[in-house]
């Protein structure tokens, strides 16, 4: 406490500036941490916080238990899947392109141009989407002269992981590219030199120079990725999905959405599972770092 | 990576013209969307029903769809909305978060890697949703106000990193002579950190404006009135919902659809207008500033 009090003297106006900041963290990032307590209550408005009745797990154990449950993971994790495998890989593969492309112009000119889609609003992405797989919408048109049954795609389950997985890779291979863009800039052209001299050609100099000076930003990435597996992006399949396609769409955040404030006002029970999704995913990060520390020496901490 | 071409084996050069195709199929892909849209927003709607496949060219060209969407009021008012929000939540936000990083960057203060710690803390953890609704909405009472969604996100954690990374590279000599004048902290930060830092702060305003436009999710659970919708959630009226029966004045169930569509077009259009006009401009500043955050970050 003394040691506050010095410090404070010599940096006074410090602590009136941190003041507001900290603030604004505790109220908006560390009390609702406190307020997930209502997951463990039977939270009631009427009630208030401190009134309601203790639920103990049972919000928790009525969602393993609950009919959905199965299928709410299996969409989540399946949507995660598609999602690892092909959005995450192909703004590496597009940053490796580009960082081909010889002409300095066409290659800025890509960028701009490629970057775009990522400064569209979601609901403008979302608004197209729905108007381009409509029954008559564009992409259907190109797809029913491939030979598909005419028909609106989003109202169609086994179709809803394609459109949101393709629709998402369109909008962030561009933007996503800039980081890697950023690695590969970075790697020591000395050590292209040296591999030039020794006679590799570029597909060699990108399979051992490249890739491996990019290791360290695909790890950490791809750590984040997994550490936010079951919150799987969900204001986007807010609005892409239907009841009719709940069966794949649902995942658990729009479950918990629903759930909360979808009107019935389950606040304990949308909590409840809101924690156990921060719960899971802590602990996937966790994994993933200490897995990646024991294969590489690449990992967040 | 190569600065001087050596002789291009013929592999090369076949390599580079199926990257050129490639790249041009990108670019096609990229804009023909809202090529799509554009020309869909100055075709008549009935030939647009009934065309099919890709559009190349307006379907009977007129302006009526954008005579409805600016006859519209409640087009008008999200605009506004939307330009009270982005205007001053973006103000807002550049003030906290220079606050935030202007301190956490200075050096030989002990505290403030631990309060950097519990920061970066919560990019990892949070209570979830219904907590964070039930705080603003119940608890704080913020509900169904603009506040609402300004004050819950004032700072965005990455955008503190990147703005701490950029104060901590400025000279300390500067800092030091200024204290040496008798510069208290407060005008250390406003006279000289952040005259030297406006690119780093153009690219704030731009991560922060560009976020608060196309913002639409807080809106929805928190705004009841329609006079305060912000425009996404109106075009969210208008392109999820479907509900553009109440733009078009015809009477006949088929007219009402037939409007409907190239309204939608013009509506995603006058929306999204702002931000392509502004984009060419100012994408380079965008990407310096993700750069300075990826590798500080």
């Amino acid at each position: 406490m003394r040691f506050i009090a010095k410090d404070y003297r010599r940096h006074k106006y410090l602590y009136f500036m941190i003041a507001p900041v900290i603030l604004y963290y505790f109220i908006f990032h560390y009390v609702p941490m406190y307020g997930a307590i209502i997951a463990f209550k039977n939270y009631r408005i009427a009630d208030g916080f401190l009134g309601s009745s203790w639920a103990g797990f049972s919000h928790f154990i009525s969602f393993f238990d609950s009919y959905y449950f199965w299928r709410l993971l299996k969409n989540t994790l399946l949507l995660n899947l598609y999602m690892l495998l092909f959005s995450f890989p192909a703004p590496i593969l597009f940053a490796l392109l580009i960082n081909e492309i010889a002409g300095k112009k066409f290659k800025s000119m890509v960028q701009t141009v490629t970057y775009l889609p990522h400064f569209i609003s979601m609901i403008v992405i979302c608004g197209m989407i729905t108007q381009f797989v409509a029954r008559e919408g564009v992409v259907t048109d190109i797809l029913v002269w491939f030979g598909m049954d005419r028909t609106a795609l989003l109202g169609h389950p086994e179709y809803f992981r394609a459109v949101y997985v393709i629709s998402d890779i369109w909008q962030s291979v561009g933007w996503g590219s800039i980081i890697y863009l950023a690695a590969i800039s970075g790697i020591n052209p000395e050590l292209y030199e040296a591999a030039r001299i020794d006679g590799a050609n570029r597909w060699k100099q990108t399979l051992h120079i490249t890739l491996p000076g990019l290791a360290a930003i695909i790890t950490i990435l791809f750590i984040l990725k997994i550490g936010n597996m079951l919150d799987v992006g969900f204001e986007k399949i807010i609005l892409l999905y239907n009841p009719s396609t709940y069966v794949t769409a649902d995942v658990i955040s729009t479950f918990v959405y629903r759930k909360g404030l979808g009107g019935t006002n389950e606040f304990s029970y949308a909590t409840a599972i809101g924690l156990f999704q921060s719960a899971i995913n802590f602990m996937l990060l966790l994994a993933a770092n200490r897995f990646s520390k024991k294969v590489s020496e690449n990992s967040l901490w | 990576m190569e600065t001087t071409s050596v002789k291009k084996t013929k592999g090369e050069r076949i390599f580079q013209a199926i990257l050129v195709l490639f790249m041009l199929f990108m670019i096609v892909i990229t804009l023909y969307p809202f090529i799509y849209v554009l020309l869909s927003s100055i075709s008549d709607s009935r030939q647009l029903i009934s065309h099919t496949g890709l559009l190349l060219s307006p379907q009977g060209l007129n302006l009526d769809a954008y005579v409805k969407v600016f006859q519209n009021p409640n087009i008008i008012g999200g605009y506004v909305n939307t330009i009270v929000i982005v205007v001053g939540g973006t103000l807002l936000n550049l003030f906290m978060t220079s606050l935030g990083a202007y301190v956490l960057s200075r050096k030989g203060v002990p505290w403030t890697r631990t309060v950097m710690l519990l920061i970066v803390f919560t990019m990892f953890f949070s209570g979830g949703l219904i907590p964070m609704y039930l705080l603003v909405n119940n608890w704080l009472d913020l509900g169904n106000s603009l506040l609402a969604l300004i004050i819950p996100g004032l700072i965005s954690t990455w955008n503190l990193i990147i703005l701490r990374t950029s104060f901590e590279a400025i000279p300390d000599g500067l800092i030091e002579s200024a204290r040496m004048d008798g510069a208290q902290d407060f005008t250390i930060l406003f006279r000289i950190v952040l005259p030297l830092s406006l690119p780093v702060m153009a690219v704030m305003v731009l991560f922060y404006g560009v976020s608060h436009w196309n913002s639409w999710f807080s809106a929805m659970i928190y705004l009841r009135d329609r006079e305060l919708f912000p425009l996404q959630l109106i075009l969210r009226e208008i392109l999820i919902q479907n509900s553009t029966a109440y733009m078009s004045g015809d009477a006949s169930a088929s007219d009402v659809e037939a409007v409907g569509e190239s309204i939608k077009y013009a509506t995603i259009i006058v929306a999204t207008l702002p931000i392509l006009a502004v984009y060419p401009f100012l994408q380079k500043y965008f990407v310096k500033g993700v750069m300075i955050g990826s590798i500080k970050g």
